[in-house]
Formats: C-alpha cells, sequence, structure tokens
C-alpha cells in the first residue's frame, strides 16, 4: 500500500532530513512513526503525501510511483488520502460542519448525501451536536477530531496523521487512537506519525523509529490485529 | 454532466456569497466599473441621438429647386418632365400657396405673413434622389441650376459632410473611451481577484492540500470577476439611465423653443443586457489573468 525505497530528502540549503529511509507498509496496517523532534518524521509524511518531493528514491502509494505522477493527477492522488496535518489546518472562518463538507465539495459529492456523510463522520469522531460551532470554540481535542472527521469523510483507503494527539492530555488521546483504530478495523491503512513513545507502546502495534534522518527501528513483533484490542 | 453543472452552480454560488459577505467593498468596486462603464456608454448613446436627430431623417438628402416668382403652369410642367426624364429619384411639387401656408403654420410666422402685400414665395420641386452619395447630390443640383426658370437650388451637401465627419469623430473618440475603460475595468477586477486570494491564502492551501483541482479553486474567482463586472454594467446602465432621465425634460424644452419635437431615446433593454455582457467578459478577462498569476505560488 505504501512503499518507500532507499528515499534521501534535502532541503535546499539545508542538512539532510532523510538520509536512505525504506520501509514497506501493507493494506489494514495501523503503523506508528516515532523519532525525536527534529528526526525527519514531518518530511517523511509530507513525502508520502506528495507536499514534498524526494530528492532521490522512490515512493509508492496505491500503486502509484509518486515520480511520476503528473501534476494533475496530484489531486486525485490526495483524495484517496486522509491527511491530518501537524497544524490542523481547519478553516476558522466556517462552522464544523462545512469544514467536514468541504472535501465532499471538492469531489462534486451530491449535496443531500454529502450532508448526511459529512454528519456521519462528526458522529464518529464524538462531535455530533457540535456541527453548527466554530472551531475556534472547540477544544484541542475536539479541533483534533474535527481534523480526523474532515479527513475521513470521503472514505480513504490510507490515513496520514502528523501529531493528531499533540498537546493532549493522556484519556484524550487514547480516544483519538481509538479512532484510527475503529478506521483500521475497517481495513483503512492508517500511518500515525507520533514522538508519544509511552501511548505507542501502551497499544504495541508496528513502530517505525527515525532517527537524524536514518530509520533505525522497523518493529513487526506485533500483528495489527493484535494491536486493534 | 449533471455533477459538473452542479459544480459550476456551486462556485457560482460561492461567488455571491464573496460579493454578500463584504457589501462594502462590493458597493465600491461597481460603483467604480458602473462609472468606468458610464462615459463610454454615454458617449455613444449621445452619437446615437445625434445620428437619429440629423443624419438619418431624409430632409437632409433631399434636393429643393425654387423656380423663379414668375413662372407659369408650362414652365412648370416643362421641369416636370425634365424630372421624368433625368430619373433623380422621388420628387413632389410644392405650389407657392401650399409654401406659404406652411409658413403660417410655422412658430411666430403668422403675423409676418398676415402682413404680407402678396405672397412672396415661388413654386418649388423637392427632390428626394435615389443616390444620396454626397458626390451625385452635387451633380444632380448643378444640373437643376442649368434649367430655365430655376431660380435657386438648395442642397445642404458641405451640411451633410460636415456631419457625417463629426459623427465619425464622435465615435472614434467614443471607442478610444471604450478601450480606455475596458482597461480600466479589467485592472480593477485583477486588482480585487488578487486581494481575494490573499484574503483566501489558508482556504487555498487547505483545499489544494485535500484534494481540490486548479478547476475547482479558480472557479469561484473566475465567476466572481464575472458577476462583479456584469452587475457594474448595470450599474452604469443605471446611472445613464438617470443621467438620461434629468436631461430628457430639458431637451424636448429645448427642441420646443425651436419649434421641433425631439425625444432623447435611451437605453433599450437590448442595450442594457449588452452592456452586462461586456462588463461579464471584461471581468471574467481580469479575473483570469489575476488568477494565473497570483495562484501560481499555491503550486
Ligand atoms: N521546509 C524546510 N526547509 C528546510 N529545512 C527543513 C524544512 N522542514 C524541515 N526541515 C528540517 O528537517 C529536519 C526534520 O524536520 P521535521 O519537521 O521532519 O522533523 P520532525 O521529526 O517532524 O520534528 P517534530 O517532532 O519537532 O515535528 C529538521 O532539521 C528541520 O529543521
Ligand atoms: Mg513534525
Amino acid at each position: 500500500m505504501i512503499s518507500a525505497n532507499a528515499v534521501t530528502k534535502r532541503y535546499p540549503e539545508g542538512r539532510e532530513a532523510l538520509r536512505n529511509v525504506s520501509f514497506e507498509i501493507t493494506a489494514g496496517e495501523l503503523v506508528f512513526l516515532t523519532g525525536h523532534s527534529g528526526a525527519g518524521k514531518s518530511t517523511l509524511f509530507k513525502l508520502l503525501a506528495a507536499i514534498e518531493r524526494p530528492t532521490s528514491g522512490s515512493i509508492v502509494i496505491n500503486g502509484q510511483n509518486l515520480a511520476a505522477l503528473r501534476r494533475n493527477a496530484l489531486p486525485y492522488l490526495r483524495r484517496k488520502l486522509g491527511l491530518i496535518f501537524q497544524d490542523r489546518k481547519l478553516l476558522f472562518d466556517r462552522n464544523v460542519l462545512d469544514n467536514v463538507l468541504l472535501p465532499l465539495a471538492i469531489v462534486g459529492h451530491p449535496a443531500k448525501d454529502a450532508l448526511r456523510r459529512a454528519q456521519a463522520a462528526l458522529a464518529k469522531v464524538g462531535l455530533p451536536d457540535r456541527q453548527q460551532a466554530f472551531p475556534i470554540t472547540l477544544s484541542g481535542g475536539e479541533q483534533q477530531r474535527l481534523a480526523i472527521a474532515r479527513a475521513v469523510v470521503n472514505r480513504p483507503a490510507i490515513i496520514l496523521a502528523d501529531e493528531p494527539t499533540a498537546n493532549l492530555d493522556t484519556a484524550s488521546a487514547n480516544d483519538i487512537f481509538d479512532i484510527f483504530h475503529s478506521f483500521q478495523r475497517v481495513g483503512v491503512t492508517v500511518l500515525i506519525v507520533t514522538h508519544d513513545a509511552f501511548r505507542v507502546h501502551d497499544l504495541r502495534p508496528r513502530i517505525l523509529r527515525l532517527d537524524q534522518g536514518e530509520m533505525t527501528e522497523q518493529n513487526e513483533n506485533q500483528s495489527p490485529q493484535g494491536a486493534a484490542q | 454532466m449533471r455533477a459538473r453543472l452542479a459544480q459550476h452552480l456551486a462556485a457560482l454560488r460561492d461567488a455571491c456569497r464573496r460579493l454578500a459577505v463584504a457589501p462594502l467593498n462590493t458597493l465600491l468596486s461597481l460603483l467604480v466599473i458602473g462609472v468606468a462603464l458610464t462615459l463610454p456608454t454615454a458617449g455613444w448613446l449621445a452619437v446615437d441621438n445625434l445620428r437619429e436627430l440629423a443624419g438619418d431623417t431624409p430632409g437632409v438628402q433631399q434636393i429643393s429647386v425654387f423656380l423663379a416668382i414668375e413662372a407659369g403652369k408650362r414652365e412648370v410642367g416643362d421641369i416636370e418632365s425634365r424630372l421624368e426624364e433625368a430619373r433623380a429619384g422621388n420628387w413632389h411639387f410644392v405650389p407657392r400657396e401650399e409654401a406659404l401656408k406652411r409658413l403660417q403654420a410655422s412658430e411666430g410666422m403668422a403675423e409676418i405673413v398676415a402682413s404680407l402685400p402678396k405672397n412672396p414665395l415661388p413654386d418649388a420641386f423637392v427632390v428626394t434622389p435615389a443616390d444620396t452619395q454626397p458626390e451625385s447630390l452635387e451633380r444632380l443640383a448643378t444640373t437643376f441650376a442649368a434649367w430655365p426658370k430655376v431660380a435657386h437650388v438648395q442642397l445642404d451637401s458641405a451640411w451633410v459632410k460636415r456631419f457625417d465627419a463629426l459623427l465619425r469623430l464622435g465615435r472614434l473618440v467614443v471607442m478610444l473611451l471604450a478601450a480606455l475603460f475596458a482597461g480600466a475595468l479589467v485592472t480593477i477586477t485583477f486588482n480585487t481577484i488578487r486581494l481575494q486570494i490573499l484574503a483566501q491564502a489558508a482556504e487555498i492551501e487547505v483545499t489544494k492540500l485535500i484534494g481540490a483541482t486548479d478547476a475547482y479553486i479558480q472557479r469561484p474567482l473566475h465567476y466572481f470577476g464575472m458577476l462583479q463586472g456584469a452587475l457594474g454594467g448595470l450599474c452604469a446602465a443605471a446611472l445613464v439611465s438617470a443621467g438620461l432621465h434629468l436631461l430628457t425634460p430639458l431637451v424636448g424644452e429645448l427642441a420646443r423653443l425651436y419649434g421641433g419635437h425631439f425625444v432623447l431615446h435611451s437605453l433599450s433593454v437590448n442595450d442594457i443586457v449588452v452592456l452586462a455582457a461586456i462588463g461579464g467578459s471584461l471581468g471574467w478577462l481580469g479575473a483570469k489573468i489575476s488568477v494565473l498569476i497570483h495562484l501560481r505560488r499555491f503550486a
């Protein structure tokens, strides 16, 4: 589903953020990507979401080689990904419901069904009664759930989340992880970037670890099913 | 097909929302565009009215042939047959008695006519030539003047020429004005769209990140420019109509003082539709250029 082969990323005028990184994630897996601050986690996230391009090496997502992706094919790839950004990127000038409706509007989903789907997504993340609220009035955890609802409303095959539990207390973070597990259970491939090793070990899923741009650990002891319990 | 239509409708709705969300900005933009379109529209209307006032009325393309006072029935018959022969176009005979009656009927002349001891007016022919080229008119006039008992031939061809040249100049000025203000409209729209893009940078960035195509992002902006231009065109139509409303009584008064009857014609529904369409097209063009330049940084 996701494979990286000898990926190196060097930012202009910067040092190497990723060096010779290779890994493979199969369909339906839930994988954590951890590492210290500055290890290159967000960089890898951006490469997978085709926001940045690797300096060398290749990335294949959903059978699609990103290097060969034409500019006008990029939006259609993005629609297959549920992206949750480190800074959430919510739109603060529209209410919760309209934030979730946005991805459906982008693909031209029929309005009536779109409403039903958006409400279902909000119910799924536990925000069914905040539809008319504006994101600024939501707590950090609620904003994070909103970001998740927006990412999943188009029913993506792959979810990529960058630090979805940053600045959340343990209970809220566990709620968020539970939501991701529920998606994995229905066959969605999930990659979660987090530096919170404690919570990661609590769930015991597969872990990819980055250290100063290099992949140091590819823990495959735990099956994804085991992590779901 | 259905989905495409829905997407265009959604973009149009979005554009309307953006216009409505900042009513003061919208109003100011519409006024500026309206004023920019008003000048060429008013100029065009003025030229059109002038042309109607004189250019196409048959009077100026007629040749009046006045006979000598002493000309009798025989001479009149002679001229008639010569006109027949010359195939100069339509003509009719105005006997001196009828000419006097007409003079009596015109403003302020009744008393003067009454005080005359006898009819000072000659018999006359009014010829409406088939060929109205200024040169042909002059040739005909020279021919008529050479006929016996013809005292005077009156042809306003010099005036026709001058008026024609004036009209052409007027049209050119209006066209230059129109080009100038069309450029202004495109520039205004270019800038409004630039500001729209700046204000919505976050939204544009997010929508791109979650799979929006360029068309999805550009469409509402194109509609925005088009709507703004079209509404500006309607604004110009309203301004011009208001101006005409103020002018009409004055022009009517003036025409009456000259013993004539003239009504300024205003913008027809067709004119208004064309004006809105021109405004819309120019707005769309400005938006298109602005979008091409300012959305590049989101690539
Ligand atoms: N746009 C950029 N231009 C130049 N250098 C960058 C850019 N983005 C990241 N870097 C550098 O690349 C390295 C990896 O950054 P990255 O954001 O991937 O780290 P991270 O693992 O996500 O850290 P954190 O846990 O703090 O989010 C850092 O040294 C950072 O300074
Ligand atoms: Mg990061």
